[in-house]
């Protein structure tokens, strides 16, 4: 019997009116994607504290997306302007603490945009396969 | 007779939806009445809108069920019309609700009887590119998600046979005895809403529309929606390749007598901008020319959205309009056109060919009109006054959108606010007599209570049931800490589940639920509804999405998609077991209103609110009121101005709701939506005022054109309103007028809308006052938008002379004459000129950035006006809750846009103030005052101002001491959580989003929580 190919595990924060609505656009779609994906709503991509970010990679995620509204679109009106900042925070913490850059990801994902959000989840999940299990991953969690 | 506190608004498009919102909203009952199967309208069937390219459905369909759900709308689809007895407040109106063959108390939308039936039609929505079945819901996201069975086309009704959909209905929703039933309402007022028809260029044999490879620009705007029938890829109806090379069409069933459309559509240039666009991002390499006689972008930000399709789209303009599309023997087509540099006549070949249709009458509004007796005007739509554009011509039917002439979406949605307005007015003594407030069991107390978790596994028939094995699924949720009860459903969302649910909570005494099912975009509410029925806080559910997230886009691997489905039921239960109940604070609220601004939008939504029954501040610059209409001498339909204004002008002068403040200004203003107070300097000394909510209506002026064409060097060289003053009598042999004039251009990019009527306006008096005199109209494109083509026709007939001159070559302005590169003719010319009329465009007014600070509200940094909430669908409300604005002041507009936004305003400010308090959000963040450090740094993260820092005195050491805190104002916060996301103590809390809440979600994606911990 064959060995059964990995699957990493990838956190995706989603905020509530654009990329979650994305999410739900390449449902409807039924664009498919492997079943790699831990979708979490909030709100706005704004709310996403870089420490969910972290504890998500301690916990065991091979990969953690942040995605949220075009710059421009956001529901309420600036937020994902300052998730960028804190990406450009997250990126440099993540760059010591030893992770590959390619587990660490930003897309701008409209509600209407499900292909584009289904071909992210494939993106991601084909780099993350390449490069394998995240070195943080704790022994004994899938 | 006392007045019916009801409303039927007639139409279900976003115009008659955001009617009845509002009316809903301020304590009306609402009828809203749609003669389709859904509501939602053509913005339904849209991919984009300009200028934005916002995704059509995603901003409508929450306004859909919205308005589905609201406790004061009844919604009645499929449904006709047919008369009107009685007298404005009190009217009788007759209604005939269609046999639809299916109960729609009974369908949940599910599908399975789509499935089954055999009979293919062409699909409306699809604009027939697709097939639909004879039993049908239009699109996905339908209101009320209820098949309708086609009767033409239905075996069973046409033959007796088949029956299939009737077999397999699992709630036994198929009627096929269902008849027509007739319904008398009493309502107060009733609003025209039914928008209009695409005009259908079947018969114009010179285009081919029978072409498969000719579509319309509704067929377009399908090929290119991702849910369409090519699922968003645009490809020929001949051989199903993609184009290479697509021309636009314009003017299909506008501007053409021959067509008997001789009116502007008004949209038709921003939408085939925007399809063009979109169908280059889909396919970079793909050509696109648009075939036109005058470009007309004369919106908010539509001149920057038509520049930018030329510049980063590389979207051709040709200003010259085929008289027919050629087809050759292999069926190719091709396009002859004159082409301006060379003077020749050219011929083009193109793969598709889309014809730019116009709005045409809807073909209801005339047994409609008969039916409410109200007037059509000579095209077939709804007749209306300049100075009450939402107005019929009978007392107590109002109209609103395309069905009172073409306009695009904001313009609709201002119109509808604007038509809510004067029935909430004509209506204001009976507010509150119609609604029903729903009685709810008191809610339990679930504090220091064990979480107790319900968990609910939706089947959603096939739709999960098919892939994920859901009795596994909902096996594995009770192996999970604090579930006491799990249980898989065929639909959760309908109705004999609710009460299941509701039964699952007495009996096991739960506290907190989740659903596994669809998306909480859509379902959440319904859900909540139910846990606070059976008596508990709304906000101790929690969804999970196991469809759109995993049976869906998992379609081949069950086996994996079980899997996932336990995992994010395991990261929902994690965050259920930490929730907490929410409740809506209610705060006080003032019930006056401030009006800042007293030309005719200011008095106008004054004006609306006072006879409403709301105390309102007018305060106006000025010793006296009228505004910029004071500097017009004449309007385009001959009247004085004064007809407009001087009636209003008494009416708030001797309204015993308004205060008035003239010579006044505002200097200050404190608070936030609801509780305002401001300062007003009046020439009797300093006022403080409080207010509820506020419009801003401060206008704009004229751009004084300094520095162009030498204006104010050269005495012969005026303004259109200086020139308005010298009127009548100028005795000048020959009048050039230039267009554009510091508008259009590196330093102004936006198109100021209304100076060509105002040109043409000016062009025909002068004509009809001394035929004699030259007039010549030096343009760049006559945007005449709507029936205003009437002007630049009239003009026409008299003789004016239009010369088409390109932005790089502009004309030079001599002591006498005017030189000018004719861009049609291909020639110079010099043009004598006594008199050189510049058209200018309106600029913000001084005093507009004070204002933007007092309220802080945005300007945009383009035009200079103010910058609304949302430009397609919020077109008078600021992103700052509790302050809205009308006319001028958000962007150039004339007399009747004017007066609709103002009444919009007015419309908006009323559904905040006919309240008795504020509720504010429950999703809103909060600061735990012992942890903030008191660093500041969440102050500026708030885009709504709501957080402030305020002074407490704590003990340190056994001394007091003032230190600063952060505070949010929950009825300003509108639960972003971006200052939970930016406060590093972790004093902020971002409440349903919690970071313990959030964190369990992260750690139940890995692991089974040993200790899910208490709530």
């Amino acid at each position: 019997m064959m060995a059964e190919e990995w699957e990493p595990k990838i956190v995706l924060f989603a905020c509530n009116w654009c990329s979650y609505g994305g999410s739900d656009a390449a449902g409807v779609a039924r664009f498919q994607q492997p079943p790699t994906t831990r979708i979490i709503r909030v709100m706005c991509s704004g709310r996403i504290d870089p420490a969910f970010v972290l504890e998500a990679f301690l916990e065991g995620a091979d990969a953690v997306c942040v995605t949220g509204c075009h710059i421009g679109d956001c529901h309420y009106i600036n937020g994902n302007e300052k998730t960028k900042l804190r990406y450009s925070f997250l990126e440099r913490v993540v760059k010591e603490l030893g992770i590959e850059p390619e587990r660490l990801r930003l897309e701008w994902i409209s509600a209407s945009e499900g292909e584009k959000f289904a071909n992210f989840v494939k993106q991601v999940t084909e780099d993350v396969k390449k490069l394998g299990p995240s070195p943080l991953k704790p022994e004994g969690v899938q | 007779m006392s007045k019916v506190g009801a409303v039927a608004v007639v139409g279900g498009g976003v115009g008659g939806i955001q009617a009845a919102l509002d009316l809903a909203d301020s304590g009306f009952k609402v009828y809203l009445i749609e003669s389709d199967v859904s509501i939602g309208g053509v913005m339904a069937q849209l991919d984009k809108t300009f200028p934005t390219n916002d995704c059509s459905i995603c901003i409508l369909s929450p306004k859909l069920v919205e308005a589905a759900r609201h406790p004061n709308i009844e919604l009645l689809s499929f449904s006709e019309v047919k008369g009107l007895s009685g007298e404005a407040g009190n009217f009788k109106l007759k209604v005939v609700r269609k046999a639809r063959y299916v109960d729609e108390t009974k369908c949940t939308g599910c599908g399975l009887c789509m499935e089954k039936c055999p009979v293919k039609v062409d699909a409306e929505f699809e604009e027939g590119l697709a097939k639909r079945k004879a039993i049908y819901i239009p699109f996905p996201q339908a209101v009320p998600r209820v098949a309708r069975i086609d009767p033409e086309h239905c075996l069973y009704l046409t033959k007796g046979k088949c029956g299939a959909c009737k077999k397999v209905c699992p709630f036994d929703a198929v009627n096929y005895e269902d008849e027509d039933k007739e319904l008398l309402l009493d309502v107060g007022a009733v609003i025209i809403a039914s928008g209009f028809e695409a005009y259908d260029p079947s018969k114009l044999y010179q285009y081919h529309p029978e072409h498969p490879d000719v579509v319309t620009s509704m067929q377009f705007e399908r090929l290119l929606n991702a849910s369409g029938p090519t699922a968003g890829h645009v490809v020929r109806g001949s051989d199903h390749r993609e184009p290479k090379r697509i021309g636009f069409i314009q003017c299909i069933g506008s501007r053409s007598t021959a067509e008997g459309k001789p009116y502007c559509s008004s949209v038709c240039c921003a939408y085939a901008t925007k399809e063009a666009m979109i169908a280059v991002e889909h396919d970079p390499e793909l050509e696109v020319y648009i075939f036109n006689i005058d470009v007309r972008v004369f919106g908010k930000s539509f001149e920057e959205f038509y520049q930018r399709a030329q510049k980063d789209y590389g979207i051709k303009y040709i200003d010259s309009r085929p008289s027919g599309v050629g087809v050759r023997d292999d069926g190719s087509l091709y396009v002859m056109y004159e082409d301006h540099e060379s003077g020749k006549v050219k011929t083009m070949d193109l793969d598709m060919v889309v014809l730019s249709v116009g709005l045409d009458t809807n073909p209801k509004i005339y047994e409609l009109a008969e039916a409410l007796g109200i007037k059509l005007n000579e095209y077939g739509f709804v007749e209306t006054k300049m100075e009450a554009p939402v107005c019929t011509s009978r007392e107590g039917v109002y109209v609103l959108g395309a069905a009172q002439g073409p306009k695009d979406i904001p313009d609709t949605v201002a119109q509808a606010s604007g038509a809510a307005a004067k029935a909430g007015a004509l209506l204001a003594e009976a507010r509150g007599t119609m609604i029903e407030v729903p009685e709810l069991p008191p809610e339990r107390d679930v504090s220091g209570e064990i979480p107790r978790v319900g968990v609910f596994v939706c089947h959603c028939g096939l739709n999960i049931g098919g892939v994920v094995d859901v009795p596994a699924v909902a096996e594995y949720a009770k192996t999970l800490p604090y579930v006491v009860y799990a249980k898989d459903n065929k639909y959760s969302c309908s109705s004999d589940t609710q009460e299941l649910i509701k039964e699952a909570i007495k009996k096991y005494k739960l506290n907190r639920v989740v659903v596994a099912a669809c998306t909480p975009r859509t379902h959440e509410p319904l859900f909540q509804n139910t846990v606070r029925e059976a008596g508990l806080n709304p906000y101790l559910f929690e969804f999970v999405n196991i469809r759109e997230h995993v049976s869906w886009v998992t379609r081949d691997d069950k086996e994996k998609a079980t899997e996932k489905a336990k995992e994010l039921v395991r990261m929902g239960v994690a965050k259920a077991v930490k929730l907490n109940p929410l409740y809506r604070e209610k705060l006080p609220l003032n019930h006056s209103a401030l009006v800042l601004g007293g030309g005719i939008s200011g008095m106008t939504a004054a004006l609306d609110l006072a006879d409403m029954g709301f105390p309102v501040y007018l305060v106006e610059r000025e010793g006296e009121l009228g505004g910029n209409l004071r500097n017009i001498t004449q309007l385009p339909d001959g009247r004085d101005p004064s007809e407009i204004y001087e009636p209003l002008i008494e009416r708030v002068k001797s309204h015993p709701n308004i205060t008035l403040y003239l010579n006044s200004k505002l200097v200050e203003v404190k608070g936030f939506i609801g509780n305002f107070e401001g300062k007003i300097e009046t020439p009797e000394g300093e006022k403080i005022v409080e207010f509820g909510a506020a419009i801003v209506a401060t206008g704009a002026r004229e751009l004084v054109p300094e520095g162009y064409y030498h204006y104010g060097e050269q005495e012969n060289v005026i303004t259109q309103l200086e020139l308005e003053k010298r009127l009548p009598g100028i005795n000048a042999k020959s009048v050039v007028m230039i267009q554009c004039v510091g508008a259009r251009c590196p330093e102004r990019t936006y198109c100021s809308r209304t100076c060509c009527m105002e040109a043409l306006k000016n062009a025909i008096r002068i004509k009809e006052e001394s035929p004699d005199t030259q007039v010549y109209i030096i343009y760049r494109d006559i945007r005449s938008y709507g029936f205003m083509e009437e002007l630049y026709q009239r003009a026409r007939e008299l003789g004016v002379v239009f010369i088409k001159y390109d932005a790089d070559k502009p004309p030079v302005v001599g002591k006498d004459n005017v030189s000018v590169y004719d861009r049609l003719l291909r020639s110079n010319l010099t043009l004598p000129a006594d008199l050189i009329v510049l058209s200018v465009p309106m600029v913000a007014p001084e005093g507009a950035e004070e204002t933007s600070l007092l309220f802080k509200v945005p300007i945009d940094v383009v035009s200079g006006f103010f910058f609304e909430a949302h430009v397609k669908l919020r077109p008078v409300d600021f992103a700052t809750p509790g302050v809205y604005l009308c006319g001028t002041a958000q962007g150039p507009k004339n007399i009747p846009e004017s007066l609709s936004q103002a009444s919009a305003a007015a419309s908006r400010a009323a559904t905040l103030l006919s309240k008795e308090y504020i509720e504010a959000e429950g999703i809103v963040s909060c600061v735990n005052e012992d942890v903030c450090i008191g660093c500041e740094v969440c102050v500026p993260m708030c885009p709504y101002s709501a957080i402030e820092m305020r002074e407490r005195e704590v003990e340190v050491d056994g001394k007091k001491v003032v230190v600063k805190k952060s505070s949010i104002n929950p009825a300003a916060c509108t639960g972003c959580g971006t200052c939970a996301a930016a406060c590093n103590p972790g004093a902020i809390e971002q409440r349903h989003f919690q970071n313990n809440q959030i964190l369990a979600q992260v750690k139940a994606a890995f692991n089974f929580p040993q200790n899910g911990g208490g709530a």
